[in-house]
């Protein structure tokens, strides 16, 4: 690779893995912006929840049915692991939008301003951290887990077969919710709705099922990005759903928020810019380079890079 | 019996009243101008009509049904569809995913109307995968009529589709609108164009102020010369 000859290749793989955790989580947040206009708060919160939940699933309920197990072949984790994933995604799928009948719209019909959605949220967010350290405490947890060999590449280039199952798990929903936006009917309504509410509205879009669909596919995707996080971080943490807020917006602002395709690519350069800068700062800094990326994007393209000016 | 009949329609934004009683009637198969000075309502009643503004008092009878408390979902289905001023396309959806779009509450295949509105509206068809922001105004118009149009419905209504066009592409438009009339559909338009719209309508209204001041045929009312003096330039 003869650019930036200067930058550790592994801290780049390091930051591809990095980022498609977080791709997974600004998709969610920035197809919430689009259709609801609710900058979402508890969306690191959703995260949390479902890397709880899967650990209940791992940790309580599977054991009781003698499924238990770490080390999967190359990977640290269990085939419990696996079951989880998908549950916890319907689990948090199912508690987002029981949310949003609960508080966003009966917000939304008396037309709260979006700094009061954005407020709701963040009480949410509360709601939901304290929830997950009442059930599960404060202290850190973790799946049942293996010790692995990493891959050694070329070029000095490490990479937990973890980080692999991660990227890959990221490539596959991303890819599916890009087929799901393009293709299905409702995947279009989702961007039409997006595009333009009150259109929507007039066009005959039942902006009802809409509205469920997104919160469904946010909340699945953020469980899964929270098991995901908490699978290459090693540990659950009540509050990492939290610290991964600052990634998430740096990635959909980035990316002009409000787009899908856009909230993956600034997540893919949010994860590599934190990780490649720990080559010279202190790693206890990187969010605040997510931070740093999001304030010069604001200030110098504020609907992004690919945003335009309609 | 009209095919849409307004009657004493209350209606506004908050606090603001903006109609003060407003009655309109559109019979099958009619082109219907309502013109009036800027402010006086004219957008405010087709909102209305179609849902997205809620009516106070008076009803909105469409094909003898009241609708005037439904959502504008429900509206559409009853074969009423409406063009916004501005803002009337989808502009990060291709042509065709705007008039997929059109049709969402279709359960039937539907890819011949797509043809049709492509054999209406020729421009659409050579930019069926380009990004609807991306056309011209024109073509913007026309894409907007179009996706109105991909319901069948029986009443469409227009608010203002020659704003912001060309003179030559205004005449096109009304060109057009005439030719959707000749199909079978009836038409409520709200138009700065005043004269050009009135030509071709059978009966039009005059607003101002949030109430009705004047209703003739469209003729009587361009040749009307306090008309003229007030909302027709002279």
């Amino acid at each position: 690779m003869g650019f930036l000859p200067f930058v550790k290749l592994g801290l780049v793989a390091n930051g591809i893995i990095f980022g498609s955790v977080i791709a997974l989580g600004a998709i969610g947040l920035t197809l919430v912006y689009g259709i609801l206009k609710l900058g979402n708060f508890a969306h690191g919160d959703y995260m949390a929840f479902g890397a709880y939940v899967a650990f209940y699933i791992v940790d309580g309920l599977l054991p009781r049915a003698g499924i238990e197990g770490a080390g999967l072949g190359p990977f640290t984790f269990g085939f419990p692991v696996l079951i989880a994933l998908p549950l916890s995604a319907i689990v948090v799928a199912l508690g987002a939008i029981a949310l949003d009948l609960l508080i966003y719209r009966r917000l939304r019909q008396r037309g709260a301003s979006t700094a009061i959605l954005m407020m709701a949220s963040l009480g949410v967010a509360i709601a939901i951290r304290g929830l997950v350290q009442l059930i599960w405490s404060g202290d850190t947890q973790h799946y049942p887990r293996e010790s692995r060999q990493v891959y050694h590449l070329p070029m000095d280039v490490r990479i937990p077969p973890d980080g692999l199952f991660v990227a890959i798990v990221a490539v596959i929903l991303v890819a599916g919710v890009y087929m799901l936006l393009t293709y299905t009917k409702i995947g279009k309504a989702m961007r039409a709705t997006s595009d333009n509410p009150s259109l929507a509205l007039v066009t005959g879009i039942n902006t009802k099922h809409v509205v469920w669909w997104t919160w469904g596919i946010g909340g699945a995707l953020a469980a899964i990005a929270g098991v995901l996080l908490a699978v290459v971080q090693a540990q659950l943490l009540p509050i990492m759903g939290w610290k991964f807020l600052i990634p998430l917006f740096a990635a959909v602002i980035l990316g002009g928020i409000g787009n899908p395709y856009g909230a993956l690519i600034g997540a893919l350069v949010v994860g590599v810019s934190m990780e490649v800068s720990t080559q010279w700062i202190n790693p206890s800094y990187k969010p605040a380079v997510a931070f740093a990326i999001m304030i010069g994007v604001l200030l110098a393209r504020p609907h992004g890079i690919f945003g335009d000016s309609q | 019996m009209a095919l849409l009949e307004a009657s004493n329609v209350v209606a506004g934004y908050g606090e603001t009243e903006i109609l003060h009683g407003v009655s309109i009637s559109v019979n099958k198969g009619e082109i219907v101008t309502i013109i009036g000075p800027n402010g006086c309502g004219k957008s405010t009643l087709m909102k209305a009509i179609v849902g997205l503004v809620r009516v106070r008092t008076g009803a909105v009878r469409f094909r003898g049904v009241d609708i005037s408390r439904l959502e504008p979902e429900q509206t559409v289905r009853s074969g009423l569809c409406y063009v916004p001023q501005s803002d009337n396309i989808f502009p990060s959806m291709t042509t065709r995913e705007n008039l997929e779009m059109g049709a969402f509450v279709r359960r039937d295949d539907f890819r011949h109307r797509i043809d049709e509105m492509f054999e209406l509206f020729p421009d659409l068809k050579r930019s069926a995968r380009m990004k609807a922001g991306r056309l011209s105004g024109g073509q913007r118009q026309m894409l907007a009529i179009a996706r109105a149009l991909m319901l069948d419905p029986v009443l469409l209504l227009l608010d203002e589709p020659s704003a912001g066009l060309a003179p030559g592409l205004i005449h096109t438009v009304f060109e057009r609108i005439r030719g959707i009339n000749e199909t079978g559909v009836s038409l409520l338009l709200v138009e700065q164009n005043a004269r050009e719209s009135l030509r071709m309508s059978d009966r039009g209204y005059v607003l101002s102020g949030g109430d009705n001041q004047i209703e003739d045929s469209g003729p009587a009312l361009l040749n009307n010369p306090e008309v003229g003096r007030l909302y027709l330039g002279g």
